[in-house]
């Protein structure tokens, strides 16, 4: 056993980690407010990726500008995709909101590749690209820059809630819409703040994965990792986003290195089956309690 | 209300078609799927066996989502496990054609029930992520074991069934189409017993149908098996359909049709299996047709991959909130329109 290897891996798996995290974050943060499992999170970073290479390349705006573009283009985007697809469905069974958003997914990936076509993209290269060395490990920079970035992120987030008005109303609306509404709590604007700023850290995820990566229509499937941390971490949990975000990253990494590159899905896929077995509701999701 | 069915014996009253009007147009559509093979192409058959392929398998997914409330995303998975059961079967043990199907279908039931296991304690959506989790163990195990074939598949010899040799569309019309009839009465008749109506009351609310005394394990595993079955039975005909099954021929996003087949067609209805799985296999061909029909048709098709893409997206969300009831709906609102057609509408 390669000691110095595996701490290496071990850091690269925690740094992406971080990047799961972080979509992870934007799933939660859906999902606690309006109880929408949003399966097309892979998408919409698809989506803002792809925003970011139009005005970066396309238009070839600075770096410092095209980000914000293509951020505030994807909270667009999540505008309105809440207002058409998730508000008419309020109080409509869970199934269907899923549903709509299997339906979402699919859109995207066709209007992306109508749009941009279905070829590999690079994007252009913004992060640093020095090596980063910790103690003797060598770590990728992009992958390295891109945990910073996340991390950085998340913390802002965390942040926000705790301490702004609007982070407050948001929680308020995700512990009890109802009473949140009786104290003067405009619900259906949370709804869509929570759609634009999901969308929107959706957008950086999908630029740092993409510019770590490539982009290409077929990026969505990044979204099905996503899925799986969240439901390991508990869907409501931002806690659980956090760990369960660095527990898969960490779990492929080690599988892509040791089994093999195929063995990937299939290792966390039984992770997520094996978590669901002892705890239905994820690591540090809650318990709903069902009465008649 | 219905007028004119007036019943004198309860064997009339419990009859799964009792109106005259049902009898009719049962004896049309026998007629029309009789005489459709002579008078269609090749290229119309090849659909109506696609098709009638994936009715079936709408169907077991519909006894599960529709009928029992529990969502799965691991339907293209059951109908793979089938479809290699057959093919392993016609090579390597050359059984006869219709024990291979049967085959097919217990394996995907064995399957399925192992599945089900989790699905009382996780529940809703939790249970929808864990069966794409069963789907992509599934397409592992084809791809990574040797008598699966690997990545390149296994390449079947056609069937035969009495001598004939089921090589064309033709000839596996007669074998597709009975069999999934006979799949379609057995759902529909399955909603009238004892099982069935276990299976509604679990959808509708799974505690108060446990403190009824219905067992809920026994039932929503009961609900897995019988729509794997389904599915396996399904990816047996596939299999013989195609006569090439590869990894890649069930992956998660068949299982997203098949979903999106009963949430169009109508959820909780076999009607509504029946039409959804139509109208999604037929909708993208419609697009081919219609692109091959607009002037530089040549260009178009780039497109054509992506905009049916759209369009099957588009048709999730439209019906989810124009039309939740899905087409089994419609259907009922045309049917009732022409009911005292012309005396009032």
């Amino acid at each position: 056993m390669d000691w110095a290897y595996l701490f290496e891996i071990s850091l690269t798996g925690l740094a992406s980690g971080g990047l799961y995290a972080l979509a992870a974050l934007a799933f939660v943060m859906v999902y606690k407010a309006t109880r929408v499992v949003n399966i097309a999170i892979g998408e919409m970073l698809m989506v803002g990726a792809y925003l970011f290479f139009t005005f970066a390349v396309t238009f070839a705006l600075p770096i410092w500008l095209a980000i914000p573009a293509a951020v505030l283009g994807a909270g667009l985007l999540g505008a309105v995709i809440e207002r058409t697809m998730i508000r008419p469905l309020l109080g409509e069974p869970p199934i269907s909101v899923f549903m709509v958003t299997v339906g979402l997914a699919s859109v995207l990936v066709g209007l992306v590749e109508i749009i941009w076509t279905a070829d590999q993209r690079r994007l252009p290269d913004f992060l640093p690209t020095t090596p980063v060395m910790v103690g003797d490990a060598f770590l990728a920079p992009k992958v390295f820059y891109g945990a910073l970035i996340a991390v950085v992120l998340i913390a802002v987030v965390l942040l926000v809630f705790r301490f702004w008005r609007g982070g407050v109303a948001l929680r308020a609306t995700a512990s009890d819409p109802a009473a949140a509404y009786s104290m003067g709590i405009n619900v259906p604007r949370v709804f869509s703040l929570t759609w634009v700023a999901s969308a929107m850290l959706a957008a950086v995820s999908g630029i740092i994965v993409g510019s770590i990566g490539g982009i290409s229509s077929s990026m969505g499937v990044f979204g099905l990792s996503v899925l799986v941390v969240v439901i390991v971490g508990g869907l409501d949990s931002v806690l659980g986003a956090l760990v369960g975000g660095l527990l898969i990253g960490l779990i492929e990494a080690l599988a892509g290195t040791y089994l093999g590159g195929e063995y990937k899905l299939l290792v966390t896929f039984i992770v997520l089956v094996i978590v669901l077995m002892i705890r239905p509701y994820g690591l540090f999701g809650t318990h709903e309690i069902e009465r008649l | 209300m219905r007028i004119g069915t007036l019943k004198e014996t309860y064997t009339a009253d419990a009859a799964l078609f009792d109106s005259r009007t049902q009898h009719v147009w049962l004896a049309v559509g026998t007629a029309l799927l009789l005489l459709f093979p002579f008078m269609a192409s090749d290229y119309w058959l090849y659909l109506a066996c696609l098709v009638s392929i994936n009715v079936a398998s709408a169907t077991g997914l519909n006894i599960l989502t529709g009928y029992t409330g529990l969502v799965s995303l691991g339907q293209a998975a059951f109908m793979g496990l089938g479809a290699y059961t057959v093919a392993i079967l016609e090579i390597r043990v050359g059984s006869p054609f219709l024990l291979n199907l049967l085959a097919g279908g217990f394996v995907a039931m064995a399957g399925g029930l192992i599945v089900g296991i989790p699905s009382l304690r996780v529940k809703g959506l939790y249970l929808a992520i864990a069966t794409i989790a069963a789907s992509f163990i599934a397409h592992f195990l084809f791809a990574n074991t040797a008598f699966t074939g690997g990545t390149a598949g296994l390449t079947l010899p056609p069937a035969s069934l009495f001598g004939v040799v089921l090589d064309t569309s033709f000839r596996l019309y007669w074998i597709i189409v009975p069999v999934t009839l006979l799949m379609l009465l057995g759902a529909a008749n399955l909603f009238r017993t004892r099982v069935g109506r276990a299976f509604i009351a679990i959808r509708d609310r799974d505690i108060s149908a446990e403190v009824l005394g219905i067992a809920l394990l026994r039932y929503k595993l009961l609900s897995f098996g019988l729509s794997s079955f389904y599915a396996g039975v399904a990816g047996g005909l596939w299999a013989y359909f195609f006569r090439v099954v590869t990894p890649e021929s069930f992956p998660l996003s068949m299982s997203i049709f098949f979903l999106a087949a009963i949430i169009v067609g109508g959820m909780g209805s076999i009607l509504g299996g029946i039409l959804g799985a139509i109208f999604m296999t037929m909708v993208p061909e419609l697009l081919k047709l219609g692109a091959g029909l607009l002037p530089g048709g040549s260009e178009l098709t780039v497109f054509l991959s992506p905009v049916r893409t759209v369009v099957f997206g588009l048709l999730i969300i439209g019906f989810l909130v124009f039309e939740p009831h899905g087409l089994a709906e419609v259907w009922r609102r045309i049917r009732r329109f022409f009911h005292l057609w012309p005396f009032r509408n």
